[in-house]
């Protein structure tokens, strides 16, 4: 089961009948593991890593560091979740040290990642403060680099 | 220009099977190869990284005829905790260029002209000519494919002789993937106290076994250690074949007779490999353990699609080969590979390469991407169909 998931949170786009064979299952048998992670909420979703350089290239990542109050009972989960719902918010981390949350925001423009934060992140009682930094450029995402490296050239046959 | 200019010990080498082929290889375009004998990957970033900080630093002098006593204290650890036996790093390890001159200095150290030295076949390409060029007389003891290509005591004790001085061990193996079942080592082990045999151990591909196969080196046996040489480098774990860096570790009196040849023909080995062997050393495993699943499903996947194809290929529990059986052709080795190549632009290598006793078989290494290798298999159905 670890090396199926450490696959799929790899490449989950690879042929289901490639992978079956990778690992030794039959294809049926593979499709049921997968289902049942699925359910169980083991994997709760797929996603490609796209090259924010060669598509939509005017829009725009945040990360935003907020303080809020935490609440007597519920701590802080209300309020993170409250924050997750909307929907130009990628993800959001509860952290350790000088800030709360983290949370990822995308816009299509600046101004839309500005209004959300300034009438809707800021406006929310329990919060704060945010301090919001603007992504410049991407070097590496989700385990995959942004710069394609040239394979180095190897000999065509050797001992 | 004769060629009689060159010494006759030099002359009787003959050529490499293996470099033919890949002078037809290298002449044609857009080939899939599985004839790569190194990893398809990248030295980790964070080994390139200490290199080249290494260099940043000014470290650009000899190191010690040994090898850099910090990289001699890693060697030592790292033994110690993978293969379980302990050498000192004062003056039971050598640093060597490759495993390649480890093999070579020990075959010159043991070998008096006409010695005979005992190695298990099929077999890397070099033993052979290596034990010739040290004035040696190479014994090969053909392994089967019934015994999953691991080496049998009983075969030894049928080659041995008065003059039998050194037996060489390749587990895993190149090309066929052997490992030895502990049973079986041990009777080997046996073997080579009753004859009073030093044992040179390649163990380069040590790390790479599947299944939780556990590796065991003949050096951690009872009573080994002291006739036995552990050779061991970085090239395949770690992927680091271009550094040409390496270890031998042993009894203090044969290092001491390997650092007189080494000393006088290669002083030392890079000290940016040094550097850069050390940082594997201390961090490599989890890039380790990365590389080595991603074989895993690899070896996986070409054992099954072969076997389909009706090649029957056994699953190798070590070393990133497989070895095929292709005698349901009915062609040779080198026709399988030539006509392969021809037809379907896939380069195996011919089990001859390594040895008559490959025969029948061909090597097809996935050390290669998973859509080459996926493409290959394809390619190699399509032929064997026609």
């Amino acid at each position: 089961m670890d090396s199926l998931i450490r696959i799929l949170k790899q490449n989950s786009a690879i042929p289901r009948a490639d992978l079956a064979r990778q690992i030794g299952l039959s294809e049926d048998d593979l499709a049921a593991k997968i289902v049942k992670l699925e359910t169980n909420g083991t994997i709760l979703g797929y996603h490609a890593v796209i090259n924010r350089e060669k598509w939509d290239t005017d829009a725009v990542t945040a990360v935003i560091e907020v303080r809020v109050t935490p609440e007597r009972e519920g701590g802080f989960d209300r309020i993170a979740n409250r924050i997750a719902g909307f929907e130009e918010v990628q993800s959001v981390y509860l952290m350790s040290g000088g800030h709360d949350l983290m949370v990822v925001v995308e816009g299509s423009n600046l101004r839309e990642v500005a209004s959300f934060v300034a009438d809707k992140l800021s406006t929310i009682e329990a919060v704060q403060s945010c301090a919001t930094h603007f992504r410049l450029k991407t070097y590496k995402e989700n385990g995959i680099l942004h710069a394609v490296e040239e394979a180095p050239e190897r000999l065509a046959v050797s001992p | 220009m004769s060629s009689s200019r060159i010494a006759e010990h030099v002359r009787n080498i003959p050529r490499s099977g293996i470099r033919d082929f890949f002078e037809i290889v290298q002449s044609m375009k857009e080939v899939i190869s599985l004839g790569i004998g190194e990893p398809d990957f990248v030295t980790p970033w964070h080994i390139r990284e200490a290199a080249i900080y290494s260099l940043e630093k000014g470290k650009t002098g000899y190191t010690s005829n040994l090898g850099s006593p910090r990289l001699r204290r890693a060697i030592a650890k790292y033994v110690e905790q993978y293969f379980a036996v302990e050498y000192n790093p004062h003056d039971e390890i050598i640093v060597t260029v490759g495993v390649s001159e480890a093999i070579d200095l020990a075959l010159r150290s043991l070998i008096n002209p006409g010695d005979e030295v005992l190695y298990h076949e099929p077999c890397y390409v070099s033993y052979s000519p290596s034990i010739q060029l040290a004035g040696g007389v190479p014994v090969a003891v053909a392994t089967r494919a019934k015994d999953e290509f691991s080496l049998r005591a009983s075969d030894l004790e049928k080659v041995v002789t008065k003059r039998t001085r050194v037996l060489m061990l390749n587990f895993p193996t190149n090309p066929t993937g052997a490992v030895m079942p502990l049973e079986e080592l041990k009777k080997i082990a046996a073997f080579a106290v009753k004859h009073d045999l030093v044992v040179l151990t390649d163990e380069i591909y040590s790390e790479l076994t599947y299944d939780e196969v556990p590796h065991h080196s003949i050096a951690a046996l009872p009573g080994m250690k002291e006739r036995t040489l552990f050779l061991h480098g970085f090239s395949k774990a770690f992927a680091m074949t271009g550094w040409r860096i390496g270890y031998a570790c042993g009894p203090a009196d044969i290092i001491e007779a390997m650092m007189k040849i080494h000393q006088y023909s290669m002083l030392c080995a890079s000290i940016m490999s040094q550097e850069a062997a050390c940082e594997a050393l201390e961090r490599g495993q989890r890039a380790i353990e990365r590389m080595k699943e991603e074989y895993r499903l690899r070896r996986n996947f070409i054992v099954s699609s072969l076997n389909e194809a009706g090649i029957p290929c056994h699953l190798p529990k070590g070393a990133f080969y497989v070895f095929p059986d292709i005698r349901g052709t009915g062609l040779s080795s080198k026709d399988f590979s030539l006509k392969l190549l021809d037809a379907k632009k896939v380069a195996v290598v011919p089990g001859t390469a390594f040895g008559p006793s490959g025969e029948g078989y061909v090597r097809c290494s996935y050390a290669t991407g998973m859509n080459q290798i996926k493409l290959a298999c394809q390619l190699i159905a399509d032929f064997v169909k026609k």
